[in-house]
């Protein structure tokens, strides 16, 4: 059995451990060591950490039914962060690095190519999340609404594994994988729901 | 990483035992007109230098070999880098068939001791938006072309790679319909510019860049360049590509560098060059407009992407 405590204990670590990447990663860029193809390479990694992330939040969730790691519910709120942090950092990339803030060619990339249009909307709904994750806020919404808004996290997900999977040009594996492991977890969720409203009649 | 010119086999070296292994075989009938030709390049940058354009700026040996699309060798850029060490680029010989004179295999060491190699300096422009400038080594495809001896019926030239799983271990797992194919019109391959390269920077070509021989089309993507090529087919009609198969609405036959014309996915108006912090704009035709453009004259574009 695993307490709240022990879990509240591993947060330190743990974030340093996630936030680890994105500083070597921004280290390697100035000094030029991040390959013959910087950007490109600061972007994917970006992105593909970004969606390992949002899909370990979805994790945590369903191990939490698993009785004695009920508790790791308390690292959710700070991995969520972190999604949004690493999603940040990878839009930042694409339109400071990558386009260099030519305004009116991203709007028309982001409006005409699906791929990038998932990705942009995936951001988008990653912002009223992140911004209602203190207790505060789940105070002042109530748990219900809260948690309402909070469901945004599924449309998120299938947006930014479909946004990987378009853009992969031939071998569709490793987006793939994400995808299944997304739609098993949401799976979980709605076989439990039906067995739950089942035990209540 | 820092590859040391040392650890590679200098091209003149390769040419000359080459050269070695011809006269063992005692095949004194052969003129030799290849290996007379040939420069140290890799000390004299001047010789690809000159015939830059003045915007353009060459890539290194390393940009060139560690960044490749090969998915012979694993879908990732490094990958050909890191996967190609097992492949045996020699003894090596290139199948022609289809609509020739006579259907005929002929070893690399006859082709190259038939044709003059030069240094052609080319602009490459990947699909994916991103570009290189390559000093590559190699002749005509126009010399092989007069070689086969097509009939007069043959339209289309189509291009087949080495299938040998054992060596490509991206062969292994069927990304793409192995073995890969390509493509060109008749006219298009007996363009001046289109030339079948064997190596690049002075050195023979890399496994990783398509070893021993390949196509270089410097107006069109990148993949249309086929690498590591065993057959060469002359046909009547318009030949199935590997890309052009897979997704027929991305790639086209043509394949031309059209800033025009979008890749469904991307935007093709602007490109990374390798080495570069800025974008910058793409070049209609890749900037040999000049070159090539009357060979579309009667050509929607738009249509025949």
């Amino acid at each position: 059995m695993f307490s709240t405590r022990n879990f509240n204990r591993s947060k330190p670590i743990l974030f340093i451990l996630i936030l680890f990447p994105s500083l070597l990663w921004a280290y390697q860029f100035v000094t030029g060591n991040l390959g013959v193809n910087p950007i490109e390479k600061l972007m994917d990694e970006l992105g593909l950490m970004a969606l390992r992330l949002i899909i370990i939040t979805l994790m945590i969730t369903t191990l939490s039914n698993i009785k004695p790691l009920k508790s790791i519910v308390v690292l959710r709120r700070m991995i969520g962060l972190f999604a949004f942090y690493y999603v940040c950092l990878h839009f930042s990339t694409y339109i400071v690095l990558d386009h260099f803030l030519d305004i009116q060619f991203i709007v028309q990339d982001i409006i005409k190519r699906p791929f990038i249009t998932f990705g942009f909307i995936s951001f988008l709904f990653l912002i009223p999340l992140a911004s209602t994750s203190t207790n505060n806020m789940i105070k002042r919404l109530g748990f219900k609404l809260w948690k309402k808004i909070h469901y945004l996290i599924y449309p998120v997900a299938i947006l930014a594994s479909m946004h990987f999977y378009v853009l992969v040009r031939a071998d569709k594996t490793e987006p793939v994988i994400y995808m299944g492991i997304i739609i098993l977890l949401l799976l979980h969720r709605i076989f439990k729901r039906l067995t739950r409203s089942q035990l209540a009649q | 990483m820092k590859i040391l010119g040392s650890e590679i086999t200098p091209y003149k070296t390769y040419l000359n035992r080459r050269k070695f292994i011809k006269g063992s075989l005692a095949s004194a009938m052969l003129t030799t007109v290849t290996s007379s030709a040939f420069a140290n390049h890799d000390s004299d940058f001047s010789v690809y230098t000159k015939k830059l354009n003045e915007n353009d700026k060459l890539n290194s040996y390393e940009e060139i070999t560690t960044y490749n699309n090969f998915y012979e060798f694993g879908t990732h850029k490094k990958h050909p880098h890191l996967n190609s060490g097992n492949f045996k680029p020699r003894p090596w010989a290139i199948k022609i068939d289809g609509l020739v004179k006579k259907p005929q295999t002929f070893d690399l060491e006859k082709i190259l001791s038939n044709v003059t190699i030069e240094d052609r300096v080319y602009r490459l422009r990947c699909v994916e938006a991103w570009s290189m400038v390559i000093p590559w080594q190699g002749f005509q495809l126009s010399e092989l072309i007069k070689m086969a001896e097509p009939l007069s019926s043959a339209k289309y030239v189509q291009f087949v790679t080495v299938f040998r799983p054992e060596e490509m271990p991206g062969q292994q797992k069927r990304t793409i319909i192995w073995p890969y194919r390509e493509g060109l019109r008749m006219d298009e391959a007996m363009n001046p510019l289109t030339i079948l390269a064997t190596g690049l920077y002075g050195h023979e070509m890399p496994n990783q860049n398509g070893a021993p021989i390949r196509l270089v089309v410097p107006w069109k993507y990148g993949f249309k360049s086929i690498k590591s090529i065993v057959e060469i087919r002359f046909l009547d009609t318009q030949p199935e590509t590997s890309w052009e198969t897979l997704a027929p609405w991305e790639y086209g036959f043509y394949a031309n560098v059209n800033p025009n014309v979008n890749h469904p996915r991307w935007s093709q108006g602007t490109e990374r060059r390798i080495g570069e912090f800025k974008r910058r704009e793409t070049l209609m035709f890749n900037g040999y407009e000049k070159e090539v453009a009357h060979l579309y004259k009667d050509l929607d574009l738009t249509k025949f992407y």
